[in-house]
């Protein structure tokens, strides 16, 4: 891909990024905060490339101390927003 | 150089590694999607258990696909991801609910933390990442903006995360910490950053990419200690923004859809929330970002102060006035979160409910010291959600109910942000608990001033009641009190 066309899909993504946080209700602004910290640990993509190279060690090494403490976000993240989310309840009909 | 070597080696690797497999990128674009989805799942409670397995499908996708395309070490990485998965899960399961702001501003400073070191496997080891130059044998010219944009905004996140977990957590002073000459400073670095970044374009030496590195993580360092407590929400917010520009530029540098996908979306997130809490204090977010909030008015007000008459109610009143109320109104606020009270105050509203008090919460947006804390405190103690409402759907209700009951806040209730113009806090909308026909406020001592440092005038109202205790003893006091 050249340049121009990752440019497009960011600039793309940031836009759709807006109106979709927009929609977020206030509510769940906490939930938002832990998610998104869990996904943008995709950045473990970048880690496992480094550690999985061969021909530099030092590289590798820091690839997988990378992987290690994105493996902390990406567990960590989601299950905190699991158990965040699975608090918010309706009310219930008594009686 | 060693990239000479390392470069001839592997041109012919760099060249196919560019061009990812075209079920590879698929691939990515599908982890993209579901990332958007878990996202959008967060627009209503109902839809945002399933948004949040979308996330985790996509991130598995991601790492599967990773793992197919680049399969060697398979082994050194599993153990790595078992480490890793196995200390956040444990963390998430342990966690309390009101730590969640500093647990959010521990994992930016490790999405800070991996940014940096990515960036640095990448300078140490281009041909992996297929940015190597064939021609020249040195890293391509654009990736080299990206890598430095990468690392120094990862390293930023870290260090300021870090510095916003020890004030969150309180094992530093949440009161601003002010530098002499701190502007200067902190322009300064930013511009020998941006400066140097450039000059990595034409000579790629290690010392200009460590320069870079090391001044990041001053900045953000810097960047943090002027900002107080309470302007944490919007801290919080910009370093979960910074965490997504991290991962967009490495999403550069690594052509990956994915990455650049999320970063934008978290990038944007962090953006729209910090924007939300400074409306919701009606501040700039520049002033916020330059610090120092409330250490001023703090010292030069205190001259002035003069006594004026109030009101002290004790549990019995409240319980007795609560009781006669057709509707109550609880205004919680980062007190409230101190004295873990939420569990005492839904006891004391189920109370109320069962003689027939219709009970509302009303919610800030700078309550508590990350966006939407309120919110999942009181999720947390059983309060079901559609009794919780945001400032502008509830402000008009005041009016018509009879008790206001504050607990832990203070700020957000000011008139004097609607009526005094020399007010630091002028302007901000504030809950109008004023209009209630009685107010009962919840605090620890009637010395304390709010973070913005002035004094409340709804705590000298005829119509106001002074409840001075601990927040969480108070309310368990009312509970036993309407019991009788």
């Amino acid at each position: 891909m050249d340049f121009i066309s990752i440019l497009s899909i960011f600039v793309l993504a940031c836009f759709v990024g807006y109106y979709v946080v927009w929609s977020v209700t206030p509510a769940l602004h906490t939930p938002l905060m832990a998610v998104t910290n869990a996904i943008s640990s995709v950045i473990i993509v970048g880690a496992l490339i480094a550690a999985a190279a061969t021909e530099a060690p030092g590289a590798k090494w820091l690839g997988l101390i990378a992987v290690a403490l994105a493996s902390v976000n990406i567990f960590g993240g989601f299950a905190v927003t699991e158990r965040m989310l699975a608090m918010y309840k309706k009310k219930e009909k008594k009686g | 150089m060693t990239y000479e070597t390392a470069a001839t080696s592997v041109a012919h690797a760099a060249a196919e590694h560019i061009a990812v497999p075209g079920w590879a990128a698929l691939a990515y674009l599908v982890s993209g999607v579901l990332f958007i989805l878990a996202l959008r799942g967060l627009s209503s409670p109902t839809s945002s258990r399933r948004g949040n397995r979308f996330g985790m499908i996509g991130m598995l996708i991601a790492i599967a696909t990773t793992l197919i395309l680049h399969g060697t070490g398979l082994v050194e990485i599993a153990i790595a991801i078992a480490i890793g998965g196995g200390i956040g899960f444990v963390v998430a399961r342990r966690i309390a609910m009101t730590a969640m702001p500093q647990l959010v501003a521990a994992f930016h400073s490790l999405v800070g933390l991996a940014a940096v070191l990515v960036a640095a496997a990448a300078y140490l080891n281009p041909a992996a990442f297929g940015i190597v130059d064939v021609a020249t044998g040195e890293i391509l010219r654009v990736s080299r903006i990206e890598m430095g944009l990468g690392i120094a905004i990862g390293a930023i996140t870290f260090s300021g995360s870090v510095i916003a977990f020890l004030k969150l957590n309180g094992n530093m002073s949440g009161k601003p910490i002010m530098l002499p000459g701190r502007h200067v400073i902190n322009l300064g670095t930013l511009a020998a950053i941006l400066g140097l970044v450039a000059y990595f374009l034409t000579d790629q030496s290690p010392w200009v990419f460590w320069t870079v590195t090391g001044l990041s993580f001053v900045i953000g360092f810097l960047l943090i200690i002027p900002i107080g407590g309470a302007d944490m929400p919007v801290v919080v917010s910009m370093l979960n923004s910074y965490s997504g520009w991290a991962a967009a530029a490495m999403g550069f540098t690594l052509h990956n859809t994915a990455m650049i996908v999320t970063g934008a979306l978290v990038g944007s997130s962090g953006a729209i929330l910090s924007y939300i809490m400074c409306k919701a204090m009606n501040r700039s977010f520049i002033s916020v970002i330059a610090g120092g909030f409330g250490a001023e008015a703090a010292s030069s007000g205190g001259g002035e102060k003069v006594d004026r008459p109030w009101k002290r109610g004790s549990a019995e009143d409240a319980a007795f006035l609560m009781k006669q109320a057709e509707q109550v109104i609880i205004v919680p606020g980062y007190g409230m979160a101190v004295a873990q009270a939420q569990h005492a105050l839904r006891e004391m509203a189920d109370q109320l409910k069962a003689e027939g008090v219709k009970v509302k919460y009303a919610i800030h947006p700078v309550a508590g010291r990350m966006p939407g804390h309120m919110n999942v405190l009181l999720a947390e103690a059983n309060v079901p959600y559609d009794e919780v409402f945001e400032l502008e759907d509830i402000n008009s209700e005041f009016a018509q109910t009879d008790v206001a009951f504050v607990i832990g806040a203070n700020d957000v209730t000011n008139p004097a942000a609607k009526t005094d113009k020399s007010s630091p806090i002028y302007g901000m909308p504030v809950l109008d608990v004023e209009k209630a026909k009685t107010v009962l406020f919840v605090k620890r001592s009637m010395g304390g001033v709010g973070y913005a440092g002035v004094d409340n005038d709804v705590f000298y109202m005829d119509n106001t009641m002074m409840l001075l205790a601990d927040a969480k003893k108070m309310v368990e006091d009312i509970v036993k009190a309407m019991a009788h």
